[in-house]
């Protein structure tokens, strides 16, 4: 069973609809029993970084998943502002992220980004993988996915990069250490690409 | 609903339904707006915007009624990437701030809703076009923009439903004081008119609502929308645009 953490921050019914369409057996976690026994995380985010990380805090569920996290032994998928909490801190905020990924996150550079481009990176853009990985498995050099931020994460190593995007730098758009995984983009608002994306990381 | 000059409505079709066919046209972004909900003094109707969210594969952006930020951050909590404001915004512009700061500046949008004033000027409407804001175009944007605002959409009143093209002047004149990213509404009426539109602006968003959804001289409702090739094509006029 999959889990996505509810813990009032993201779209929780857009990824489990998704999950419903692919008869994968999905569902909200909203306290820490719900975490137990999931075959999947999804820790999904939106918003500012120290109210993500101050809710999930509050709802009780920061530390089982920061267990599992540390086990290794559970997948567990960060999106948006859930992949940006797995840094050891961000530029947004004060409070610190999870550590689990080493890498801090930071602000896109105005000055990098040209005559007509303006912030928050906002729009489809391209994403490569910069390793085989399964959780990219089918999706071929047209692969294209939903942005929505200002802030992007700057892995510590470069081993941890597993996909890269361009917007006035190249910056990481995928990350992964072990089981840990995150994604920049918004996979369940991003059609058929997201669809295959969460497809393969239940099949991980 | 799909109305003409901000007049005459016409129904078009169930909300989630439309959804649904959005979705396997892999629409880029879809902005749903609750035109009545301001002049009605009603809230959103959330049930609605949580079906519309969980059925939606795309990014969304809801609009319509919103007046305080506990209402975007519910919103936003059902599943809705960004919240349009525009009555809200001239009438009390530091919601514009209040909401970027608690939600995340990139959640909102501000739509103006303009008129060619005689002067040549383009003013901003509210209200479904009928109240003056005694705001021009470019001192909305402006202000909105010092507030945090993530992106600006212009919707020209006296273009809507036309199908005739879009507002270039409006285009024009809100381009040269945006900074952040700008959407152009109001007019379309072939793909060649976005076409236009980008080969003017090159990056810019190109917004329609009758183009996607009515066929044909008599307007029948068919819901349609660019092919993967078709928008490619589009991509390349904008290659060619002047930065």
């Amino acid at each position: 069973m999959i889990a996505i953490v509810d813990y009032g921050l993201g779209n929780v019914a857009a990824f489990a609809n998704i999950y419903k369409r692919l008869n994968v057996p999905a569902g909200a976690a909203k306290t820490a029993d719900d975490l137990r026994g999931a075959s999947r995380i999804i820790l999904p985010g939106v918003g500012s970084f120290d109210q993500a990380v101050d809710r999930l805090t509050r709802s009780g569920m920061r530390e089982p998943l920061e267990e599992i996290m540390h086990s290794g032994g559970v997948p567990v998928l960060g999106v948006c502002v859930g992949m940006q909490m797995l840094a050891a801190c961000s530029a947004e905020g004060r409070l610190p992220g999870l550590g689990w990924v080493p890498g801090t996150v930071k602000k896109f550079d105005v000055s990098t980004l040209g005559d007509m481009k303006a912030l928050p990176h906002m729009g489809w853009n391209d994403v490569k993988p910069a390793t085989d990985s399964k959780l990219f498995d089918g999706l071929g050099a047209d692969a294209r996915f939903y942005f929505l931020h200002s802030y992007y994460f700057e892995c510590a190593e470069r081993d941890h990069v597993l996909a890269e995007t361009e917007y006035g730098i190249r910056f990481s758009s995928a990350v992964s250490r072990g089981n840990l995984y995150g994604v920049q983009f918004h996979p369940e608002k991003s059609h058929r690409f997201g669809v295959q994306l969460l497809h393969n990381f239940a099949s991980l | 609903m799909k109305t003409v000059r901000f007049g005459e409505q016409k129904y078009v079709g169930d909300p989630v339904n439309a959804v649904r066919i959005f979705n396997e046209k892999e629409v880029d972004e879809l902005l749903v707006l609750d035109i009545d909900a301001t002049t009605c003094g009603r809230e959103p109707d959330y049930r609605l915007i949580e079906n519309v969210a969980a059925e939606s594969r795309m990014p969304l952006c809801y609009g319509g009624g919103i007046k305080a930020v506990d209402q975007a951050r519910r919103i936003i909590g059902l599943g809705v990437e960004k919240v349009a404001i525009s009555s809200a915004a001239v009438a009390h512009p530091p919601l514009v701030a209040a909401i970027a700061e608690q939600l995340g500046a990139q959640s909102v949008v501000v739509v103006a809703d303009v008129k060619r004033s005689r002067g040549g000027r383009y003013e901003v409407f509210t209200h479904n076009g009928r109240t003056r804001s005694g705001r021009t175009l470019e001192e909305f944007i402006l202000e909105v923009q010092r507030l945090n605002a993530g992106e600006i959409v212009v919707n020209s009143v006296d273009h809507d439903g036309c199908m005739k093209g879009y507002d270039l002047d409006a285009a024009r004149a809100a381009r040269k004081v945006t900074t952040v990213p700008l959407t152009i509404l109001g007019g379309a009426g072939k793909l060649s008119d976005l076409q236009r539109l980008i080969s003017e602006f090159g990056v810019i968003g190109a917004a329609a609502g009758s183009l996607f959804v009515f066929k044909g001289i008599y307007k029948a409702v068919l819901i349609n929308y660019p092919s993967h090739e078709e928008r490619e094509q589009l991509i390349q006029a904008m290659r060619g645009a002047p930065n």
